[in-house]
């Protein structure tokens, strides 16, 4: 039994071409059951992210299974087949099984390392377990493949930093004030960053948020969506004591909070910590506030170069990465070759027992002066003689199984006595490529 | 016997100090673990040293500069143990194990005879005195630890040289606590100490207090940690000045323990 990986990624196609393909994760059991329908198509799971489309079947057809798999794709899409060519990829055999465990452990993501590939995996099998499309062998696949991913993601340090600008933010804040819950975030202005990182402070459980901005109503409907409160731009030095961290993005020409109105902020403060993030351009907050004590500011550009070295970070970590999934792909792809053992074992054997009984079915049938134990002789003999022929080989199997090299030896034992288990296309598969 | 304990102590700390710096260097949770294994067995050796030595002199063997330095170093390990558990940060290790290590080579260079007691010093209060003081020194050598790590996050932020050693010591807010509990802790007990001392000077010498040299610089740590304390309190002293400050009162009490024992003659001059 193959494992055959059809798909596309934000590697081959562009973000039109993702979406015309994508799968409504709603709404899988028409596609999973469409899937399953396919000729030779023993289990299926469909992948569906943003990233990403694809679908992870068991055949023994590889190259049989993989068209017919593009076709369903582009069938059920009304898609051009030959347009979808351009941006597929299939893989089978140990390039399927790398191939898997790689996007599970988030080392084939745009940004490698983010965390929410391996629960999308997590909710696609899912899925394919309600409909029941999964079955042995895609089952233990992809609990490997989450077993794998944890592995990487515990054993290296490739999610381990921040590489989004609001996320540094966030780590950063949390190297100043350790607990966040407890802690306010203010927003001056409007903008996309601004409110992106507001959202991620949101996230990690700040206790309140506040806004300000020179148009009062637009505050006070940034506050209604992030439920905080609205502050009036001219009251912005009444107020800012009671923040921690704070945003700035406002449009001003000039800065707007300098190193001199901090004095008595931070005194009415008692000295707490204060961390200023300045996403403007032109600056919103005087460079000289970094001088005054226990107040922290950083600008855009810091925090870029904090993200830029983190991916940096983040690639040698993924060499690490490479290595644990070579490591457990060599695992799996034993259990996965043992499985053919024992068929193989059985059909050598019903084999020679067919020779066997048709030759003696023919002697016995020409054999006039026969003596009265004569066949039970001839049966002993018979099968004395193919037990012995059968038992190197079928040891010689059975070991390679336990040492996860069968497909050699299985594959040469079904070519010599030409064994129907349906590997037959296999070679021709080679051939073409 | 007891000499072998001191040295065996010596070994475990030097082993659980490098320990903690290549936790620094490379945090594995297995490298935290055994350097608290490490840090704990050479308290437990420590303790055993001490009382074996307590047995051997008939009395509380802090009367000389080695046993004085090492029973500092003891108590210096038991806070840090104490604070480690509390707040769960293993590289507090890395700053405070090197101080016990330190202590212990420089007792190690004073000689390690057991001389009669000096009659003054026979007192139930030499005890009480002495065990009180060196809980005290021992919890502003773990914040004078927490302070230099704290001055160091607070020069990498303000630099904006976050990666590397600064992603692998904890919160400015984390250090800042420890620095003020290590405080709460201390001067209570430098307080009592001051006060213990006064009642038996006036038991052993006739007089409360005779500005001997010991005494007068004891008074100075007092006020620096006091002045800390009040800063903290009132006008909310936090952060890199509290830092600083602990940092200070560390070096003062420091020449309060040895410089003056060392540079200046007075009652208290034991060697």
């Amino acid at each position: 039994m193959n494992i055959v990986v059809v798909g596309l990624s934000h590697k081959t196609a562009n973000v039109e071409v993702r979406e015309k393909l994508a799968f409504s994760p709603t709404q899988m059991e028409k596609p999973l059951n469409a899937l399953l329908a396919l000729d030779g198509i023993t289990e299926g799971v469909i992948v569906s992210t943003c990233n990403r489309v694809e679908i992870y079947v068991t055949t023994r057809d590889i190259a049989g299974g993989i068209a017919r798999v593009k076709r369903f794709l582009a069938d059920y899409h009304n898609f051009p087949l030959d347009t979808l060519e351009n941006h597929i990829y299939a893989h089978h055999g140990e390039d399927a099984i790398r191939h898997v465990f790689r996007v599970a452990s988030s080392l084939d993501s745009m940004v490698v390392g983010e965390p929410q590939i391996l629960g999308q995996i997590k909710t696609s099998y899912g899925y394919a377990a309600e409909y029941k499309s999964s079955g042995i062998i895609l089952n233990r696949f992809l609990h490997k493949a989450f077993s794998v991913a944890k592995r990487v993601r515990t054993e290296t340090k490739i999610a381990s930093s921040a590489v989004s600008v609001a996320f540094a933010a966030v780590e950063l804040a949390r190297k100043i004030f350790n607990d966040l819950s407890d802690k306010t975030v203010m927003l001056i202005g409007a903008g996309e960053m601004c409110e992106l990182a507001a959202k991620h402070f949101l996230n990690n459980g700040v206790r309140g948020l506040m806004v300000t901005n020179r148009t009062f109503e637009r505050a006070e409907k940034l506050a209604d969506e992030f439920s905080g409160t609205a502050v009036r731009f001219e009251n912005l030095f009444d107020q800012l004591h009671k923040a921690d961290i704070i945003l700035s993005s406002t449009g001003a020409p000039h800065t707007i909070i300098g190193a001199g109105d901090l004095g008595e902020v931070m005194s009415r403060r008692r000295q707490k910590p204060m961390f200023f993030i300045d996403i403007a351009i032109p600056r919103d907050i005087d460079p000289a506030v970094n001088d005054v004590d226990n107040v922290y500011l950083f600008t855009v550009d810091d925090l870029q170069e904090v993200v830029a070295s983190n991916l940096q970070q983040r690639k040698e970590e993924a060499c690490k990465a490479e290595d644990i999934v070579s490591e457990e792909i060599g695992q799996f792809f034993k259990w996965l070759s043992s499985l053919e053992v024992t068929p193989t074992i059985v059909a050598l054997r019903n084999k020679f027992d067919e020779i066997r009984r048709a030759e003696l079915e023919k002697t016995l049938a020409g054999w006039k002066d026969m003596p009265p134990d004569g066949q039970k002789r001839l049966e002993a003999l018979t099968n004395a003689i193919m037990n012995k022929l059968l038992h190197p080989p079928t040891t010689l199997i059975k070991q390679a199984g336990q040492g996860g090299r069968t497909d050699l030896y299985v594959d040469a034992v079904r070519a010599l006595y030409g064994l129907e288990i349906g590997r037959g296309q296999d070679e021709e598969l080679e051939l073409e490529e | 016997m007891s000499a072998s304990l001191f040295y065996i102590t010596f070994g475990i700390y030097l082993a659980a100090t490098a320990c903690y710096m290549i936790y620094l260097a490379k945090p594995l949770a297995q490298t935290g673990k055994l350097a608290r294994w490490l840090i704990t067995g050479g308290l437990a050796a420590h303790v055993l040293f001490t009382l074996l030595r307590y047995f051997e002199a008939g009395h509380t063997p802090i009367t000389n500069l080695h046993e004085s330095l090492s029973f500092f170093s003891m108590a210096v390990v038991a806070v840090f143990i104490y604070f480690e558990r509390k707040f769960k940060i293993i590289v507090l290790g890395s700053f405070v194990t090197p101080v016990a290590l330190l202590l212990m080579l420089v007792s190690s260079l004073f000689p390690s005879v057991i001389s009669p007691l000096n009659p003054a010093l026979k007192s139930k209060w030499l005890v009480i005195h002495t065990v009180v003081a060196f809980l005290g020194y021992a919890s502003f050598a773990v914040a004078f630890g927490a302070a230099i790590i704290y001055l160091m996050q607070e020069r990498f932020l303000k630099q904006r040289k976050i990666s590397g050693l600064f992603q692998r010591l904890p919160s400015l807010d984390t250090l800042d606590d420890i620095n003020y509990r290590c405080l709460t802790f201390g001067f209570p007990l430098l307080t009592v100490a001051i006060i213990s001392g006064a009642i038996w000077a006036e038991t052993a010498w006739g007089t409360y207090w005779s500005w001997d040299p010991k005494e007068t610089w004891s008074l100075i740590t007092w006020f620096v940690y006091a002045a800390l304390l009040h800063g903290r309190l009132t006008t909310g002293w936090r952060g890199k000045k509290a830092a600083i400050l602990a940092v200070i009162g560390f070096f003062v009490m420091l020449f309060t323990f040895l410089g003056v024992n060392l540079l200046m003659p007075g009652l208290h001059s034991y060697k």
